[in-house]
């Protein structure tokens, strides 16, 4: 802070940052019901006066979408909530599933000039994007969009994740003909089958995705492109002006240790899918069978992590113990899920590595060996690298044993298009401003092109697809 | 969507049905799977496509009744519809003209060798197709085996159709015999294509064998489907559903599979209570 700022008092009283209401730690570890219950109309009007309105708005710089982020809180504080509704959705599309699962601490809000001067807290720009968003579909969603005349074009898009649905709801606004082909059953990518309920109800993916679909986007499931037909076969045979691939980062990754095929050894990816997509928490109502385990292990510091920590105590484990082989100062995971896993009772070993999962003679896991780590030097990402403790190991037992430690680029578009650029890690090269990849009239975006991030970062990326397409069709 | 043409037995606890599908029946290839919901609650499944008609936009499934969604399945009527059918999925059979390929088919595996076998022949291979199964009853599809097949041998365990044994040994004289065979494809139980194996090791006999481990999503994205080939895991079903049998490992196979057995269990039963899961009004096996 500068010495000439010092005698400028705040104008109005300081406000707190308004607190979300939530269910209580011990009851939701046993449900699967949302963990975040919402501000109310009230609150929500108390936290936008905390906003500052600043005239250089820092906070739009952190937003990948650039959600007008002062003129909607102004208008939540006026209390015309349909008003900051349309606001956010002139660029984004789907404000209700990133008002939840957005990074906003390192993103808007990192940037929100009440934290940055070191005043405080920032203005909590996702719980109020989450309340608005919220509120318009609760209350009849405003007018509905003016859609323009047919343009005759038509867009393929490859993937129904945040990436796709995103630039399928920028497309058709401006007149073209899209469709979504998708290869699960139900629309959604990872917000269905890898984000649990209890942070992104499934009835709002749905919402989000019907809205689209009144807008005239066509969606075909139960289609997997590289299979039943190719990229090449979109733009040749079915003559689709452009083709965007937002497959996302679908290969788990494995931790390359003995034992990792045992019964009872998922990856993440696995996990979560029976449980969210296949509902296999509500077995045997829904037919998919899930281990419901006493003692679970869950290797990894990500959210992902995290989520399947989570859902493994609420399918009734007894113990749910996180290993991490940094400390938890380099978790990845955001803060807010960190303290809620920490809340609902799930144990963190930190600075412990894998070396081993044993089993049993039928097959099953019974037990994780570790290594103790401890910090070196800095790596590459500048966080400290972990480094063995020699000879110190330990063993952790377990029935069920999660790796959630990445995921890859999923093969199956890359390798079944014709000269699409792909880099040595199997994912698509394209340029980050505009989702053009090496290949004509082929664009990309989301865990396809970055390797595996965020939904906000999927849907940012499906933004600049989008744009970059309106401008080369001469839409803009 | 997806509407089930034809349904019936053709053995016991063995159904077929013709689905409408005309998409999926044109990308098919051999070696092919597609993945099936019966119902909004429904598990998903994977069955190999016993055969596909590009043009009447047809595909065929045979299945063994076993857990609840194959129950279920065998429970649905003509004209009723799957919920969900995704494919084709997985990497098509490698054919082309060997010489000579013995396909060799246990039970309910005959069902996805036909097309191998049909797409064999039509590369030129020269064919012998060993068909078997524990009793007569339970030997399926063996008049369309034989129809595109140069020679086709049947075995029953019990010796009540064709030859007393199991296929291994009709393989062992086919080889003790002096056959040349260039390829040998064994799609059945697990036991079974493991016996092959042992006896196409010993006499060095490259062997496709098609494995059915678990699935969930059959497009990569889960792992359920960890196989062991070579000591290397691969995923069955973007990796497969076809791998080198001699490397495969099948006793971990065999452990994988029994993964869920307390749970199918318990969602068969709860199906078997429900009107539609009583099996009492279902016809007898008409074999």
């Amino acid at each position: 802070m500068s010495e000439q700022e010092k005698p400028k008092k705040p104008k109005k009283p300081r406000i707190p940052r308004q607190k979300m209401p939530e269910q209580d730690a011990l009851e939701r570890a046993g449900n699967f019901s949302e963990v975040a219950l919402g501000y109310s109309d009230d609150i929500a009007k108390v936290e936008a006066e905390r906003c500052l309105q600043c005239k250089k708005p820092y906070c739009m710089k952190g937003c990948p979408v650039e959600v007008e982020i002062p003129s909607f809180v102004e208008a939540v504080k006026a209390g015309d909530f349909m008003e900051a509704a349309r606001i956010i959705k002139t660029t984004n599309s789907l404000p209700r599933i990133a008002g939840r699962v957005c990074p906003q601490e390192s993103q808007c809000e990192l940037t929100c000039v009440l934290f940055k001067k070191g005043k405080g807290e920032a203005c909590a720009i996702g719980r109020l994007e989450r309340f608005v968003a919220d509120y318009a579909a609760t209350h009849g969603e405003g007018k509905p969009v003016d859609l323009p005349k047919p343009t005759g074009l038509k867009v393929a898009v490859v993937g129904s994740g945040p990436a796709g649905l995103t630039l399928a709801g920028q497309l058709i606004t401006k007149g073209v003909a899209v469709t979504v082909f998708e290869a699960l059953h139900e629309l959604g990518g990872v917000l269905v089958y890898g984000i649990p309920e209890f942070r992104l109800p499934k009835a709002i993916v749905r919402a989000e995705v019907d809205e689209l679909a009144k807008l005239g986007v066509q969606f075909k499931t139960n289609w997997v492109i590289g299979r039943i037909e190719t990229v090449d076969d979109l733009l040749e045979k079915r003559k689709y002006d452009a083709v965007f691939i937002g497959t996302g980062a679908g290969a788990p990754t494995f931790l390359r240790i003995p034992g990792e095929n045992l019964n009872g050894v998922y990856s993440a990816n696995e996990f979560l899918t029976r449980n969210n997509l296949m509902k296999a928490y509500l077995f045997p109502q829904a037919d998919t069978p899930i281990a419901r385990g006493r003692k679970v292990v869950v290797f990894g510091g990500g959210n992902v992590a995290m989520d399947s920590a989570r859902t493994a105590l609420r399918l009734g484990a007894e113990e749910v113990t996180i290993v991490y082989r940094r400390s938890m100062e380099e978790l990845p995971a955001r803060a807010e899920e960190v303290h809620h896993a920490e809340e609902e009772g799930v144990i963190f070993k930190l600075l412990a590595s894998p070396l081993e999962i044993m089993g049993n003679e039928a097959g099953w896991a019974v037990g994780v060996k570790c290594r103790q780590m401890k910090l070196g030097e800095p790596d590459d990402s500048g966080r400290r690298r972990p480094v063995p403790v020699e000879g110190e190991t330990f063993e952790v037992e377990c029935d069920t044993a999660i790796v959630a430690i990445g995921n890859a680029a999923n093969p199956l578009v890359p390798s079944t298009t014709k000269a699409l650029e792909i880099n040595k890690w199997g994912n698509i090269v394209a340029d980050l401003e505009t989702g053009k990849t090496s290949k004509d009239r082929v664009w990309a975006g989301g865990d396809i092109v970055t390797g595996a991030a965020t939904v906000i970062l999927a849907m940012g990326a499906g933004r600049k697809s989008g744009l970059s397409m309106i401008d080369t069709f001469g839409l803009g | 969507m997806f509407e089930i043409l034809e349904i019936g037995r053709i053995g016991p606890g063995v159904d077929r049905a013709v689905i409408q599908a005309p998409e999926i029946a044109r990308a098919h290839n051999p070696g092919q799977f597609i993945i099936l919901r019966c119902h909004e609650d429904g598990e998903r499944i994977p069955l190999t496509v016993a055969d596909a008609d590009a043009e009447k936009g047809t595909i065929t499934l045979v299945w063994q009744e076993v857990g609840v969604t194959t129950y279920y399945f065998g429970s649905m009527q003509a004209g009723d519809c799957l919920q969900d059918l995704c494919g084709p999925l997985g990497t098509p059979t490698h054919i082309e003209n060997f010489g000579t390929v013995v396909g060799i088919g246990g039970g309910i595996g005959v069902a996805p060798l036909y097309p191998i076998t049909k797409g064999m022949k039509a590369a030129g291979n020269h064919v012998i197709s060993i068909v078997g199964a524990r009793t007569k009853e339970l030997l399926n599809m063996t008049e369309e085996m034989g129809n595109v097949s140069h020679e086709l041998l049947i075995a029953t365990d019990d010796g009540s159709y064709g030859i007393h044994g199991f296929v291994t040994q009709v393989l062992q004289d086919l080889i003790d015999k002096g056959t040349k065979i260039d390829l040998c494809v064994a799609i059945g139980p697990v036991p079974m294509m493991k016996a092959v194996c042992n006896v196409t090791r010993e006499a060095d006999l490259p062997t496709v064998v098609s494995l059915n481990p678990i699935m969930v999503d059959g497009t990569g994205m889960c792992g359920a489907c960890r196989v062991e080939v070579g000591g290397k895991t691969m995923f069955g079903c973007v990796d497969g559903p076809e791998f080198d049998g001699l490397k495969v490992d099948f006793d971990l196979l065999t452990k994988r599979l029994a993964m869920y057995k307390g749970p199918e269990l318990v969602a068969l039963n709860k199906f078997k209570e429900t009107s539609r899961g009583c099996q009492c009004q279902i016809p007898e096996a008409t074999a």
